[in-house]
């Protein structure tokens, strides 16, 4: 591509190694940014850079947040005996949305997967099995990504919780809802029947 | 079940044609290099998703096109389903049964089975323990839809354990916990792979010693043996007996990713002690042999793909063969010739044959 402006191809180059966008998004991008008032794009680089220095990390379980502990770690009408260990925050936004768990979380920052270069090293287990020494947590909800690498991540995890009085669980896996049953692998049907649940309406 | 009918679009050196196919038996003849194997490739990729040939998707794309098409349209008892393969240069393969493409081309294996007998069959002798390993997975994969299941995960549960090791070995350092949990899921997947191949090779070496001595006139005695290391020990055992090895090395060096199978004729490697004739004798009889166990083990006969088969079988032997391959007990056969005159002969007058001559690029019906 060719740019007649240095700078604008420099600012094409930074869009551009964001996640999915390629070098004609990122061009869409900055020549936008281009037609913006420039109160707005003081905005939009406020914004950006207080994305590190303002967000900190919550200290007990990695969820990102404006405080060293996260509103969901603080909150006292939640349950604080039970961890839900996710891979990233995004989990713990889309688990929130359903409205269906009150306990708390442990973000992982990723699943293990020597091929990736990921090791339990790279991710927050320690932190983890600290939390659940000095907790007092009766269960632990694994819910992970059902890969072999989110398995394997769950049972490194689960041989490491084997001297402590904890409970573990894994999301249950089954047909998705909205799914014609002739369309679901053999291995979900097979996980479906094996785990079915007491008809409710 | 038959292939009906057989559309290619850029796929190897034709650029659009279409074939209304016998039911029974159908002839490609035409001078070499015009690509009378390439069609028979073509039906291989239908059944496999794969070629027998390139593994590699793109290069079996037609020179300076972007995609081919393959498209099969397989018939039994007047039921029709279309089979579709198409393959764009830097694009997923999509490969479709009716409207619905597959999310795992895996599922696709065993509904249409083939056999391809081929002058690079060779190879299965002289090759290493991994064509040998490929083309026997590939036969149980046929009757056995759980068997690849298990071999994919097999493999990719060794591919991070091969990481992880080569990680350990490059920075020097070591932890057992997590190579632990990947010995704990190679070791059954790989008690459960070992005890299925022991089990084929059971139920297979008495099918394949019937049609070599029907090929050989009963005067040799053929077999195979599995060489394996799950053979005479616990795998678990002999995992953590190699892990200072498999450390040094940095990969895997036990599991079933090394199993063999060796070709013995009268009790002699063939590899070193066969005549030509006795190798080729073997080889068509070791697919005669696929051909009768995957009939036996599945609904369907499969399609029997014979590229050049002057290269391995006398004049005699072949009309034998082809006599045999017009009785019940072969499904529809697809055969290849330089000479179109020795298999119109061969064939002389039979309505269930069609035979196609192929120049200039396109197939053509001449009898």
């Amino acid at each position: 591509m060719n740019i007649p402006s240095k700078v604008v191809e420099q600012a094409v180059e930074e869009f551009a190694t964001l996640p999915s966008i390629g070098k004609r998004s990122a061009l869409r991008f900055v020549l936008h940014l281009l037609k913006q008032d420039p109160s707005d794009l003081e905005d939009l680089a406020q914004a950006i850079l207080k994305l590190k220095n303002d967000i900190i990390y919550c200290k007990s379980c990695s969820n990102i947040s404006d405080k060293e502990i996260c509103d969901i770690c603080a909150n006292l009408e939640r349950d604080h005996q039970t961890i839900c260990v996710v891979e990233d925050v995004r989990d713990v936004m889309a688990l929130e949305n359903t409205y269906q768990y009150k306990g708390l979380y442990h973000v992982l920052g990723g699943i293990i997967s020597p091929m990736d270069g990921v090791g339990p090293q790279d991710l927050k287990i320690e932190e983890l099995i600290t939390r659940i020494k000095t907790q007092n947590i009766k269960e632990i909800i694994f819910a992970l990504s059902a890969t072999m690498e989110g398995d394997t991540t769950n049972f490194y995890i689960y041989k490491r919780l084997k001297d402590f009085d904890v409970k573990a669980t894994v999301l249950s896996r089954g047909v998705a809802v909205g799914d014609e049953l002739s369309y679901a692998d053999e291995v979900t049907l097979g996980n479906s029947i094996k785990n079915r649940t007491v008809f409710e309406i | 079940m038959h292939l009906k009918k057989l559309n290619f679009i850029n796929f190897k050196n034709y650029e659009d044609f279409s074939l209304e196919l016998a039911e029974k038996i159908n002839c490609f003849v035409g001078y070499n290099g015009v690509g009378k194997t390439n069609v028979l490739d073509g039906i291989y990729y239908l059944s496999n998703c794969k070629s027998f040939f390139n593994p590699v998707d793109s290069q079996n794309i037609k020179e300076g096109e972007e995609f081919f098409v393959i498209e099969g349209v397989f018939s039994e008892e007047n039921q029709n389903e279309t089979i579709y393969c198409g393959v764009k240069k830097g694009r997923k393969k999509v490969f479709k049964k009716g409207k619905r493409s597959y999310e795992k081309l895996s599922e696709h294996i065993g509904y249409i089975n083939t056999v391809m007998i081929s002058p690079i069959d060779g190879n299965l002798i002289l090759e290493g323990s991994d064509v040998r390993r490929k083309y026997i997975d590939h036969i149980i994969s046929q009757y056995n839809p759980s068997y690849l299941q298990d071999l994919i995960k097999y493999n990719k549960v060794l591919a991070h354990r091969n990481a992880l090791l080569k990680q350990f070995k490059e920075s020097h350092t070591f932890e057992s916990s997590s190579l632990e949990v990947w010995d704990d899921q190679l070791v059954p997947l790989a008690e459960k792979i070992y005890a299925i191949r022991k089990a084929f090779i059971e139920g297979f070496i008495p099918v394949f010693d019937k049609r070599y001595k029907k090929l050989s006139n009963g005067l040799e005695a053929p077999t195979f043996t599995y060489q394996s290391h799950l053979e005479d020990e616990d795998f678990k055992n002999k995992l953590k007996e190699n892990q200072k090895k498999d450390r040094t090395v940095g990969y895997s060096t036990v599991g079933i990713h090394k199993d063999d199978y060796v070709f013995l004729l009268n009790d002699k490697p063939l590899k070193k002690f066969g005549s030509q004739g006795q190798q080729k004798t073997y080889l068509i009889a070791l697919k005669l042999a696929h051909y009768d166990f995957i009939s036996d083990k599945s609904f369907h006969k499969p399609i029997l793909l014979l590229d050049d088969i002057y290269d391995k079988l006398d004049e005699k032997r072949i009309k034998q063969l082809m006599e045999a391959v017009l009785q019940k007990s072969f499904g529809q056969v697809f055969i290849t010739d330089t000479d179109q005159n020795r298999l119109k002969n061969l064939f002389d007058g039979k309505e269930e044959v069609k035979v196609f001559q192929i120049a200039n690029e396109i197939p053509k019906a001449i009898g």
